[in-house]
């Protein structure tokens, strides 16, 4: 008989059926019952608030993650996440791997995940200190060698923008209202010279990490739930560019600059 | 260029040097016919003409086919694999399961994250090596920086099986005498001094090689996505044949729960958390 395998968990804990190990007759979560007390009373957002916290969250905080739920839910088909999804869906792959490439995508540091991660990043190095944001911002610190592409740019910030848009600055107006809000109200309060020190506007992904960090969360769980929150958009999208067909997908003109096609007649 | 106009020079075409199709004509590989003037490549080939721009000798491709089948190893345990299997084993699909074994294959402990600072490691100390520093001070400096080397030592086992093999075919390749690879062995040489423990590994020993073979940090970081791929499919094939849900259950007293006791959700809130 060999030793068995335990795992180890603070999240989660199921009793078993008196006539099969394998089967759960309760599960806890947190040391709440899911399935006999909290299934009908708690809101998703509550759970989720739950699983990644370990604790209950208060009302004003699943308001706050509820809200930013909505924000992330859709990035819009433009977004490169969701652009990988639809590319992925229009040819009829199955639907995890419409998520996967969303996944795959919004990991990057390109608004995704990764940008989110080096922003929280920023508030857990800088707090609500202008002066030492300024400093981060404007890349004096030296960037550690890491498995990811080196940073192009100040995370949490558009590199191809003119102004903040117009969905930013709401999503931050709103979130910002919530009572939790405190990181959130600060960058409202302090966007310009932050905008000034990047040289950049502002992104949603700047507006996402603060709220995380108003929850509480810590870097890796503000990308963990980036990553998460911004999926049902790319799923609804991928499935409309399925159903629609890969012939009204868009596939653009190729200018291939070295085609020795074109080297052979121009020889 | 700057801002949106950055973005809407680069809207409604696609600018590339590295390729294209013409269904039903021809098919384009980074300048060159792929049907014409590539016929007969080899996919090892074609992978690194894909990653880096240029063609490789073919005793350099071998050891690159080498160095990924010296580590095809097909046991379900391992991270990576485990992946793979559970998919099949959940009736999910090959793609699935493969494409997300080799994502989970990009890790800190093993795999993708030693292989990069490997090489980056070599490739910096190389050049130092070319302007005259002696191993020990290398060693030393890059300790003092960031406290380890990577491609040294290994978790279960300080021995890797896996480097008579490699030098065998480095050697019989003729790719053995290069200076990062040989640097490889001086850096062991300098840091058993220090910890006896810290042997080269696989994952230092490829990483030298590539780097003798001109392959940079980002271009050998490509390469490496595949090179522990080799073991999945094995994997993948058993799992799929045992009965579905059985790879590696778990029953109900294995998870050690070590959160809070049963609380009532009702009755929360009798203290405020931060």
């Amino acid at each position: 008989m060999s030793t068995p395998q335990r795992l180890h968990t603070r999240i989660w804990h199921e009793e078993p059926e008196p006539d099969n190990a394998f089967a759960a007759r309760t599960a806890l979560c947190h040391g709440y019952d899911v399935y006999g007390d909290m299934l009908g009373r708690v809101r998703w957002t509550e759970m989720l608030f739950l699983l990644f916290s370990g604790e209950a969250p208060w009302p004003e905080q699943t308001e706050l993650l509820e809200t930013l739920a909505v924000a992330l839910a859709n990035p819009g088909p433009r977004d490169q996440a969701v652009q990988a999804a639809m590319a992925s869906g229009t040819g009829g792959a199955p639907s995890a791997a419409t998520l996967m490439a969303a996944l795959s995508v919004g990991a990057g540091r390109h608004g995704g995940a990764r940008d989110v991660f080096e922003a929280m990043t920023g508030w857990v190095e800088c707090g609500m200190e202008l002066a030492a944001w300024q400093a981060r911002l404007a890349g004096a610190a030296p960037q550690r060698l890491e498995i990811w592409p080196a940073a192009e740019r100040a995370a949490g910030f558009d590199p191809h923008g003119r102004r903040t848009p117009g969905i930013v600055l709401q999503a931050l107006e709103r979130l910002a209202a919530h009572a939790p809000a405190q990181r959130l109200r600060w960058l409202a309060e302090h966007r310009e010279a932050l905008e000034a020190a990047a040289g950049l506007p502002l992104a949603m992904s700047s507006v996402a990490a603060a709220a995380f960090a108003d929850l509480g969360f810590s870097p890796e769980q503000g990308e963990m739930l980036h990553l998460l929150l911004r999926l049902p958009g790319a799923a609804a999208h991928a499935l409309e560019q399925r159903a629609l067909g890969y012939k009204r997908f868009p596939f653009p003109p190729v200018e291939l600059q070295d085609d020795p096609a074109r080297q052979a007649v121009a020889a | 260029m700057s801002g949106p106009e950055v973005l809407a020079a680069q809207a409604d075409v696609l600018r590339t040097r590295v390729g294209a199709c013409w269904p039903g004509t021809r098919a384009v590989f980074r300048g060159q016919d792929l049907h014409r003037d590539l016929d007969g490549s080899s996919s090892m080939d074609l992978f690194l003409f894909g990653i880096t721009g240029r063609r490789f000798a073919p005793n350099e491709l071998r050891l690159l086919d080498g160095m990924w089948a010296l580590t095809g190893y097909p046991d379900t345990r391992l991270w990576n694999n485990r992946v793979a299997a559970l998919a099949a084993n959940a009736r999910s699909l090959p793609s699935l399961g493969l494409a997300a074994g080799i994502a989970a294959s990009d890790a800190r402990v093993f795999g993708g994250g030693p292989a990069f600072f490997s090489i980056d490691f070599f490739l910096r100390a190389g050049e130092q090596r070319r302007a005259g520093a002696e191993v020990e001070a290398i060693v030393a400096a890059e300790l003092l920086a960031n406290r380890r080397i990577l491609g040294y030592g290994r978790p279960m086992n300080s021995t890797d099986e896996r480097l008579p093999p490699l030098l065998a075919l480095a050697g019989r390749e003729g790719l053995a005498d290069g200076l990062h690879f040989r640097l490889a062995f001086d850096v062991e040489a300098a840091l058993l001094r220090r910890k006896p423990f810290l042997k080269l590994n696989y994952a230092g020993a490829t990483a030298a090689l590539a780097a003798d073979l001109g392959l940079t940090s980002r271009q050998y970081q490509v390469y490496n996505v595949f090179k522990t791929m080799l073991g999945m499919p094995p994997c993948l094939v058993e799992a799929a044949e045992k009965p579905e849900g059985t790879l590696m259950p778990m029953p109900c007293e294995n998870v050690t729960y070590e959160g809070p006791a049963r609380r009532s959700w009702v009755d929360r809130g009798a203290a405020r958390h931060p």
